[in-house]
């Protein structure tokens, strides 16, 4: 398994090549890209073939498990004839994470180690950042050519592709959180690339800020861990001792809910999400690669690689409510409907994207592991491919406003419109699409997992959202590619034109990825119960982990299996969603400008125009207070109150330093000196060393005083 | 092996007083030879700093919780003080961090002496500090360190005083007569231990030796060592500083030339912190215990306050100089929690916010110089006007906030840590409190850092600076600077070049802790 054993070399090599772009980028003809496209390409090959070999791996450690199991009956049935039944049972077999680990540092008797922990989760995500990084690498050198930063930009894709390709197989919780606030960095940097717009590096520092606020619970969920696993960061070993009971409840349940706070921020999740949309002020490529196909699931996957962590602290398997299952719920809802007002393009695909965060989260919250991760692998492509499609569209209008700029736009860009098209009946989950798939595994998870009464609620929530996410979308497809257009897309002296190659590519292989990658994880179950061992639930058995780290050790721990009505369900209300859509925006049917004649829904209009106010209690309030009146207020104390003191001291001092002078110095031991009759010049001058000598001054009084002070504590002594 | 025993015999020595000597030679130099007079300056810096060198590649890095290079005489035998010198994997981090930034100061200053000019003086001031500076660091006799800690006032006072802006007078007044007051308390504090320790020797070894006798047979009270605690705490809690004894720190920073600041920021500060471990906490642990709590309430109220303080700044240099503030909070949490890790993490850093700090002063040093002015409103599109000094002033804000890979990140992380599981003596939830409190310290350092990021090199130059052409990073910068920032990039990608430094004296130190109830 070289590949594997030596994948660590992946993120090293989009590391050099930040470090190339960097120092030499400028100097070479195509500005730098080429180093970065140059980097991603030996990536992605590399990626493909660790994916290869990571599958025969697995394949041969299930082979291994079956030929054990078979001497083991064959060595059992010698002593007894006794049939063990097991032929039916799905074969329990382990696969061994690679790992390569190095000292990094050292604190008293622990020895803390920087390394690579690469099992599924890692695999699956080495090939998702590294195709869609290259994917962007290509895209933006039409999007941004000729950009006044355009070396910089690919400089910091290359530093991004790094730090994520870490932080997927980082092997401990602290390199996890080096990686987590590096991709935090990258994102900044990116988002602010226009700097020179204050929106824009408002949104950029808002980002940031937003994200730190989530890392306090980081650091604190990571400290806690370290110490409840005696002393480690190893992720492994953190798992395992969590999954045997070996960390109290309390410790894993206070863990769980910190690292919450990280998720909520990194990964767009209410009621921190807020940072995201705004970080739609970045380029397009970047909000495809960073703010909705890798990045923000960052979040998500700190929780697939501590789930014995999350499935223990929060009890998952058992309960029917926890924290993730709650705030992914209200993330889909709250996200969705968001997504309805919206005028920019990219503002409806980034709430769009905070949504399905969120059915992420409450996959996770449910014990559907496989199910969130796979609905990750499904929605990085189709949601790339909107980003990107939606750039192409600005790209050629030069603008994201769907309502001023835009409309008509399949006339003018028939490829762009297709792939957008089918990316977006993947999003809202229309049979056979991608989306189909994974959300329907997500929703039958909530349907089927969890303790007693289950997680029967959040199904229904996943519903709504499955409805609203048609709606949204398809007023969505309307404003931009139907009806009359508007604005820079009517002006007939430059009529909007279909993009070039280097976008079209791109988009044609996501909208290809958003067909195909449904069948990942066929089910093999209900139903479908018939489909072909080899073919079906690959993803499952290929990227989920198997061994005493994962929670599928546990007997709460399970697989939903498809659901027909689930499945009929969800389409046919997503088909609703689309035709009440249609007949809204198509037909004009239904009542239109209620928000204008009828006051509570103009309220409901306000508050989600507003996005729930969140905006402002941050930025205005929060914000406002600390950096306003707290700051001041603590300014002024320093100044007023403790300078006050010392400055009080300070004259004090001169005073009564004065006082000595004056009376004692000049009235009883001068009236001496003078009556010998040698004062005149003598007095003056020493009236001027004082005067000029302020620090002896100062400081004889200071040891007179220290002087005192000692002769005190010797006697207390 | 005759080199060797002469470095053994005059290492340290020679370190420490070249600076000295070449401020004397400098002393001979007509004053019109300003060439000459640069030359000599760094000359006696880099000859210091190569003797430093040796000293340091002869160290014995497997056994660095041992005192090595110690060279005993009799000094001033009256009083029982000795000439004690030896450095230890403590000391090697701040020796190293003092020789670097000293021949880089000069360098950066070569030019662009601060008015009144008169290099001569200048550098002479710069070479005693030198030498009050790493002899703090190499001192093992209580008398000898107070000596060399106190050599460094007098040239910091006079560089405020007679180079600063235009309050120098009060801040440099303010500067002397703040840590005067509290090294008045230590000297009390260290004769005090001087007589409870059985009134025979000044040093370290010596009296913690004697302390712990006491302890050990029950005759020591507690107050005693409470108290003399306390004396210390003064004198190196106002030196690090401590609030609600910072109050100096702003002014002196702000009116101080570059050089100074970068000095004050880098080096002079970690004379306080240093201080406390190699001083306070080795010699009494057990009235440490005792102030640990103290020390860690007055830490993260540091760190708090600090932050609010940046984020009302309007000048630059102000806001940079508060922010040691709160960095500094880190640094005394970590010693707080009296655990290995914390005082790994706290002497990382200290050697962190030097290099960081000091680059920040050296940054905003070029900003004044170019824009004459370091109030935020009127700056504006660095980025645009001198992109590399923009981008350099970024990569330093990053390592200020605790980014990860960067230096800032080892002092602060740890040092967070070390308070989730503090020595057992100490309240664990008292501290912990105290550890979500630094936790929440860190969104406010991005707060204030970021936003000075926006301001000053976000958009678009403001109109006054509009058509101003403004230079870039000058060589000399370059030179200075260079080193400082691989170093941030290096020590944060392998922080074990530091730990695994200090971490075997440290533990030691950490394990008798340990044993403390």
């Amino acid at each position: 398994m070289w590949f594997p054993d030596h994948a660590y070399l992946i993120p090293l090599i989009a590391a050099a090549s930040f470090v190339l772009i960097l120092f030499f980028g400028k100097r070479m003809p195509k500005k730098g890209a080429e180093i970065g496209i140059t980097a991603l390409s030996i990536c992605f090959v590399m990626a493909l073939a660790t994916n290869v070999q990571w599958f025969s791996h697995v394949n041969s450690a299930e082979h291994e498990a079956e030929v054990a199991q078979e001497e083991g009956e064959a060595a059992e049935a010698l002593v007894s004839s006794e049939s063990t039944g097991s032929a039916t049972e799905p074969i329990e077999f382990e696969v061994e994470p690679s790992r390569a680990s190095w000292t990094w540092w050292q604190s008293g008797d622990v020895t803390f180690s920087v390394g690579m922990l690469l099992d599924g989760p890692g695999v699956m995500m080495l090939f998702v950042v590294t195709l869609i990084s290259l994917l962007v690498h290509i895209y933006s050198t039409d999007y941004i050519g000729g950009d006044r930063r355009y070396t910089h930009y690919f400089a910091f894709l290359s530093l991004f592709s790094a730090s994520m390709l870490g932080l997927v197989m980082s092997e401990t919780t602290l390199q996890l959180l080096t990686c987590w606030e590096l991709v935090g960095l990258c994102s900044f940097a990116l988002i602010g690339h226009w700097w020179e717009e204050k929106p824009n590096s408002d949104a950029a520092l808002k980002a940031f800020i937003t994200n730190r606020v989530g890392d306090v619970g980081l650091i604190c969920g990571v400290i806690i861990l370290f110490f409840a696993a005696d002393q480690s960061f190893d992720i492994v070993t953190i798992n395992e001792m969590a999954l045997n009971g070996e960390i109290s409840h309390l410790a894993l349940l206070v863990a769980s809910c910190s690292l919450m706070a990280a998720v909520m921020s990194k990964s767009g999740q209410f009621v921190l999400h807020t940072w995201l949309p705004d970080a739609m002020a970045g380029p397009t490529p970047v909000s495809a690669l960073i703010h909705a196909a890798t990045m923000v699931v960052a979040g998500v996957f700190m929780v697939a690689r501590l789930y014995g962590v999350f499935f223990q602290g929060f009890s998952i398997g058992t309960s029917s409510v926890n924290p993730l299952v709650v705030i992914g719920a209200i993330t889909v809802i709250g996200g969705a409907s968001l997504a309805f007002v919206q005028k920019d393009i990219k503002k409806v695909l980034a709430y769009s994207t905070v949504s399905q965060l969120g059915y992420m989260v409450m996959a996770l919250g449910v014990g559907a592991w496989t199910a969130a991760l796979f609905h990750l692998f499904t929605h990085a492509m189709f949601k790339a491919g909107l980003f990107l499609g939606a750039g192409s569209v600005a790209h050629s209008v030069h603008s994201f406003d769907m309502t001023e700029h835009m409309g008509g736009m399949r006339k003018f860009m028939p490829k762009t419109f297709v792939t957008f098209l089918i990316c977006t009946a993947a999003l809202i989950g229309l049979f056979p699409l991608a989306g189909f798939w994974s959300k329907d595994e997500v929703l039958s998870g909530a349907q089927q997992l969890g303790g007693e009464g289950g997680y029967l609620v959040f199904m229904v929530v996943g519903l709504v959202g499955a409805f609203l996410t048609a709606l949204y979308m398809t007023r969505c497809i309307y404003l931009t590619f139907f009806g009359e257009p508007k604005g820079h897309a009517a002006d007939a002296e430059h009529p909007p034109h279909e993009s070039g190659r280097r976008i079209l590519v791109p988009l044609y292989i996501l909208s290809g990825m958003a067909i195909i990658t449904g069948f990942a994880n066929l089910p093999n179950s209900g139903v479908l119960s018939g489909s072909p061992d080899g073919a079906s639930l690959r993803f499952e058995h290929f990227y989920e982990p198997k061994g005493s780290y994962f929670p599928s050790v546990l007997e709460t721990f399970d697989h939903p299996e498809f659901n027909v009505l689930i499945a009929l369900g969800s389409t046919i209300i997503g088909l609703l969603g689309i035709s009440l859509a249609y007949a809204w925006y198509w037909k004009g049917r239904g009542p239109h400008g209620l928000t204008s004649r009828n006051k509570f829904a103009k309220a409901g209009y306000t508050v989600l125009v507003e996005k729930y106010y969140l905006d402002h209690l941050y930025t205005g309030i929060i914000v406002g207070a600390v950096k306003g009146p707290i700051a001041r207020g603590a300014y002024w104390f320093n100044q007023k109150g403790i300078d006050g003191v010392v400055n009080s001291a300070g004259v004090a001092a001169v005073k009564s330093g004065k006082f000595v002078y004056e009376r004692i110095d000049q009235g009883v031991v001068d009236t001496i000196v003078n009556a010998s009759g040698s004062a005149a010049g003598g007095s003056g001058q020493r009236l001027r060393r004082i005067q000029t000598g302020r620090v002896q001054q100062y400081a004889a009084l200071l040891f007179a005083g220290a002087a005192i002070l000692a002769g005190i504590f010797i006697i207390v002594i | 092996m005759d080199n060797n025993e002469f470095l053994t015999e005059w290492g340290l020595t020679l370190m420490v007083f070249l600076p000295l000597a070449g401020a004397l030679l400098l002393m001979v130099i007509p004053k019109a030879q300003e060439q000459m007079i640069k030359v000599a300056a760094l000359g006696a810096a880099l000859a210091s700093g190569a003797v430093g060198v040796a000293v340091l590649a002869n160290f014995n890095y497997d056994s660095s919780e041992k005192l090595q290079f110690v060279v005993n005489r009799n000094w001033i035998e009256a009083i029982h003080a000795n000439y004690i010198v030896g450095i230890d994997g403590l000391s090697v981090p701040l020796i190293a961090l003092t020789l670097l930034i000293t021949p880089l100061v000069m360098v950066y200053s070569w030019n662009h002496f601060p008015q009144p000019h008169n290099p001569q003086a200048f550098l002479i001031l710069m070479l005693v500090l030198a030498t009050g500076m790493l002899g703090t660091f190499v001192a093992q006799d209580l008398i000898l360190f107070f000596v060399f800690f106190e050599v460094v006032l007098l040239p910091m006072y006079f560089m405020i005083g007679v180079w600063g802006g235009e309050q120098r007078q009060y801040a440099s007044i303010k500067f002397f007569l703040y840590t005067l007051f509290g090294s008045a308390l230590m000297i009390v504090s260290f004769l005090a231990l001087f007589f409870v320790a059985g009134g025979d020797s000044f040093s370290m070894v010596d009296l913690a030796q004697g302390v712990a006798d006491r302890n050990a047979a029950g005759n020591l009270a507690m107050i005693t060592q409470v108290l003399i605690f306390g004396g210390m705490f003064m004198g190196f809690g106002i030196k690090v500083p401590m609030f609600p004894f910072h109050t100096w720190l702003p002014d002196a920073h702000t009116q101080a030339p570059t050089a100074g600041s970068v000095i004050l920021a880098a080096v002079l500060l970690k004379l306080g912190t240093y201080g406390f471990i190699r001083v306070a906490l080795f010699i009494l642990p057990e009235a440490a215990v005792k102030w640990a709590p103290y020390i860690g309430a007055l830490a993260v109220i540091g760190i708090i306050y600090g932050a609010l303080g940046c984020l009302a700044q309007t000048d630059m240099k102000r806001l940079i100089a508060f922010s040691s503030v709160a960095h500094m909070g880190f640094v005394m949490l970590g010693i707080a929690s009296l655990t290995t890790f914390g005082l790994n993490a706290a002497v990382f850093g200290m050697v962190a916010h030097g290099l960081i700090t000091g680059m920040l002063f050296f940054l905003a040093g070029s900003v004044k110089d170019r824009f004459h002015t370091l109030e935020i409103k009127r700056l504006g599109g660095l980025l645009l006007q001198a992109p590399k000094l923009g981008w350099i002033l970024g990569f330093c804000i990053m390592a200020s906030l605790g980014l990860p890979g960067l230096a800032g990140f080892w002092g602060e992380f740890p040092a967070i840590l070390s308070a989730y599981n503090p020595a057992p003596a100490l309240s664990q939830e008292l501290f912990r409190t105290y550890m979500v409190i630094a936790a929440f310290g860190t969104v406010l350092a991005a707060g204030y850092l970021l936003w000075l990021f926006q301001r000053t090199a976000f958009g678009t130059p403001s109109e006054e600076f509009a058509d101003v052409e403004i230079e870039d990073v000058r060589v000399s910068e370059w030179i200075a600077w260079v080193p400082l920032l691989a170093l941030i990039l290096v020590l944060g990608v392998f922080p074990n070049i530091i730990f695994h430094v200090t971490d075997p004296f440290l533990t030691v130190m950490g394990n008798t802790f340990a044993g403390l109830k």
